[in-house]
């Protein structure tokens, strides 16, 4: 039984213009120790799909499933006490802002310790012996001394490290890291993604990595899942996704991937011409066919999720055959 | 944190000394005090001994510094109505403005942030649209109008406390009502909206991703960063309320600072003015300025830059 089965997943929005979908229909799945990867372009849907997973999504969206279930407890149904029980617990979260994330009215020592006073009700000191045990290992010095600082007087990539520390406070089985690097230098950028991948396996600890860069990122993973348009439209184990992705975009994603020195940074995603289509309303046919340069006149249809060899699936209506000789660009004659 | 305080410290002593210089200047140019004091039937002769006795014939510049040597060592002169100094007469009377505007204040506080809390929690709801109203009526209604309505209701029909004095605790609890509703709506609303603010922070997901329970999201987390501003919100509208003591004191007959400085005014009792301007200007600056340390002292930001 994997830790955490997700089956069709749906998260939808009341917005002005109507209802947004912001998570269109998921599955996905994530074994015990194991490290999946979103991976997949702003507004795609990969933060409502943690929140919908931590039970912390905004109080006007809704939320639907077929299927829930973290550690064979059906999620979607649980209260909202039960749940709390569970977060911070046995799933954590790490957030993309780590200047925001910490409450600037406590210390840093009161801020790592409450969750595990909650959830074990262990005294205050042997919460703070953890709390210095764990700033050590995320490569914090005088971890003592840090305790009583407050969040303003350390930088974004200590701040990151604090939650990360925090995270791991309770030994969950699951860590939910939701683009934890992307507001920090390059060079943090890396350390913080080793340092995580070393806790990881150091403590068996399950992580959904989320990000929007494919490149050095994601290979770190032992699955990726890539989203387009709020649905999954590919997953594989890492290597088999790099040696033969399934899906139009993924290539497109695996084929601007920078080479050092040559691309700027933050570039990479814009490199696939056009724009995602608007996610208020239902979707018809691919959601991927405007930008797609396999695109058929069969894509105006649904695409399936064709399973491939190796515990590989793409929602594409070619991913298991060669693609038929391209559409003739319109505007040449 | 230190340099912070002296630095507030010191815009506050330029504060009351300006306020001191204006309001003396205003009071002596509004027209001739030695005519006001001698009153209507008076002859120049008397008019021109008062201007003497009085040391009114003076270069003003002395006059004011005269003054303010006298303030510096709690020496405000006599009064030119009652048979005490002006310095007896405002510590017989403090403590009853004091007694009433703390208790406003405690009132006031007690009930503005649990509703305030309250409406931001149950947003859009009739809880917090019930909240607004009170918010609403509680600004549009002049307090000599709702204290008034207090003694009808509470002191008149049904008898419950009393309507005018103030001897016993029961004296003061409907003029506290009445000035303490007077500084609700304002703190409720600040309450409120700090409280929505902070609630959609990213620190408040934080807190509930680690499973804390509500109250301690809540209360903990959130509150304590939206009170900040109420802090000093509270600090001023202290001071408004004693400064707006004047007309509830009038209304319920309680003898304090307010009613003192009407009775000066109407009997032209200018050293009693003049004391009371000043001590009610430096309560708002000392206010002030514990609302800045306050501020500073619940905002690790600043408290630990
Ligand atoms: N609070 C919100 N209200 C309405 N729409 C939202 C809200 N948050 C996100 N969205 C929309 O939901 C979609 C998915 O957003 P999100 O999950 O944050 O994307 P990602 O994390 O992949 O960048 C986007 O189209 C975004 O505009
Ligand atoms: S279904 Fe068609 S449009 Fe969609 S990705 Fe596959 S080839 Fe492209
Ligand atoms: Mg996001």
């Amino acid at each position: 039984m994997p830790l955490l089965d997700v089956n069709n997943l749906r998260v939808d929005l009341p917005v002005e213009a109507g209802m947004l979908h912001a998570v269109r229909g998921i599955d996905f799945h994530v074994e015990r120790g194991e490290m999946l990867c979103l991976v997949g372009e702003s507004g795609c849907g990969k933060s409502m799909t943690s929140l919908a997973l931590m039970g912390l999504l905004p109080r006007k969206a809704r939320l639907s499933a077929d299927r829930l279930e973290f550690d064979g407890t059906d999620l979607a149904t649980l209260s909202e006490r039960r749940r709390s029980d569970l977060r911070g617990a046995r799933m954590a979260m790490i957030f993309q802002e780590p200047m925001t994330a910490l409450n600037p009215a406590y210390t840093l020592g009161n801020q790592l310790c409450e969750g595990l006073i909650r959830h074990r009700g262990v005294s205050r000191r042997e919460a703070r012996e953890r709390a210095i045990y764990l700033l050590g290992r995320v490569g914090i010095s005088a971890a003592k001394e840090r305790l009583d600082q407050y969040p303003h007087q350390l930088s974004g990539g200590l701040r990151q490290r604090v939650m990360i520390a925090m995270a791991l406070m309770c030994e969950p089985d699951l860590i939910i890291a939701d683009e934890p690097t992307t507001a920090l230098d390059v060079t943090i950028q890396a350390q913080i993604l080793r340092l995580l991948r070393e806790l990881q396996q150091e403590f068996g600890t399950a992580v959904i990595f989320i990000t929007h860069d494919l490149g050095v990122v994601a290979r770190i993973a032992d699955r990726v899942a890539v989203m387009y348009a709020g649905e999954v439209i590919e997953s594989a184990p890492t290597p088999a996704l790099y040696a033969a992705p399934g899906h139009p975009y993924t290539r497109g994603l695996l084929s601007c991937i920078p080479t050092p020195g040559r691309t700027l940074p933050g570039s990479r995603l814009q490199a696939i011409p056009g724009v995602v289509p608007s996610l208020v309303g239902d979707v018809k046919g691919c959601a991927f066919r405007n930008r797609c340069p396999q695109a058929q006149p069969t894509c105006e249809r649904t695409p399936p999720l064709m399973s491939l060899p190796g515990d590989h699936r793409a929602r594409c209506h070619f991913a298991d055959r060669p693609v038929p000789a391209p559409r003739q660009p319109e505007t040449m004659s | 944190m230190g340099t912070f305080i002296i630095r507030r410290v010191l815009v506050a002593i330029s504060v009351a000394l300006t306020i001191s210089v204006v309001s003396f200047m205003l009071l002596h140019l509004s027209g001739d005090l030695a005519t006001s004091i001698a009153g209507p039937e008076a002859t120049a002769e008397q008019v021109e001994r008062i201007r003497v006795d009085y040391g009114l014939d003076r270069p003003i510049v002395s006059q004011y510094l005269d003054w303010l040597g006298g303030a510096l060592t709690f020496d405000f002169g006599r009064s030119y109505y009652y048979q005490s100094t002006v310095v007896e007469l405002i510590a017989d009377r403090m403590p009853i403005t004091l007694t009433l505007g703390g208790l406003a204040l405690a009132l006031a506080v007690s009930i503005s942030i649990p509703l305030g809390v309250l409406a931001a929690l149950k947003r859009d709801t009739w809880i917090d649209r019930l909240a607004l109203l009170f918010a609403v009526v509680g600004q549009a209604m002049p307090s000599f109008w709702f204290g008034l309505t207090l003694i009808v209701v509470f002191a008149v029909t049904l008898q419950w406390l009393p309507a005018a004095g103030s001897d016993g605790w029961q004296h003061f609890v409907l003029p506290a009502i009445a000035l303490g509703y007077y500084a609700t709506p304002a703190m409720m609303r600040l309450t409120r909206t700090g409280m929505l603010e902070v609630l959609e922070s990213d620190y408040i997901r934080t807190a509930r991703a680690k499973g804390l329970r509500a109250g301690s999201v809540i209360f903990k987390h959130a509150l304590r960063n939206a009170v900040i501003p109420v802090v000093a919100l509270a600090a001023v509208e202290l001071g408004f309320m004693l400064g707006g003591s004047v007309v509830i004191e009038s209304v319920f007959s309680l003898n304090g600072l307010g009613q003192l400085a009407w009775d000066a005014i109407s009997r032209n009792d200018y050293p009693v003015v003049q004391a009371v301007v000043l001590i009610i200007a430096l309560f708002y600056i000392v206010l002030t300025l514990l609302a800045d340390v306050a501020n500073a002292a619940l905002d690790a930001r600043i408290r630990t830059r």
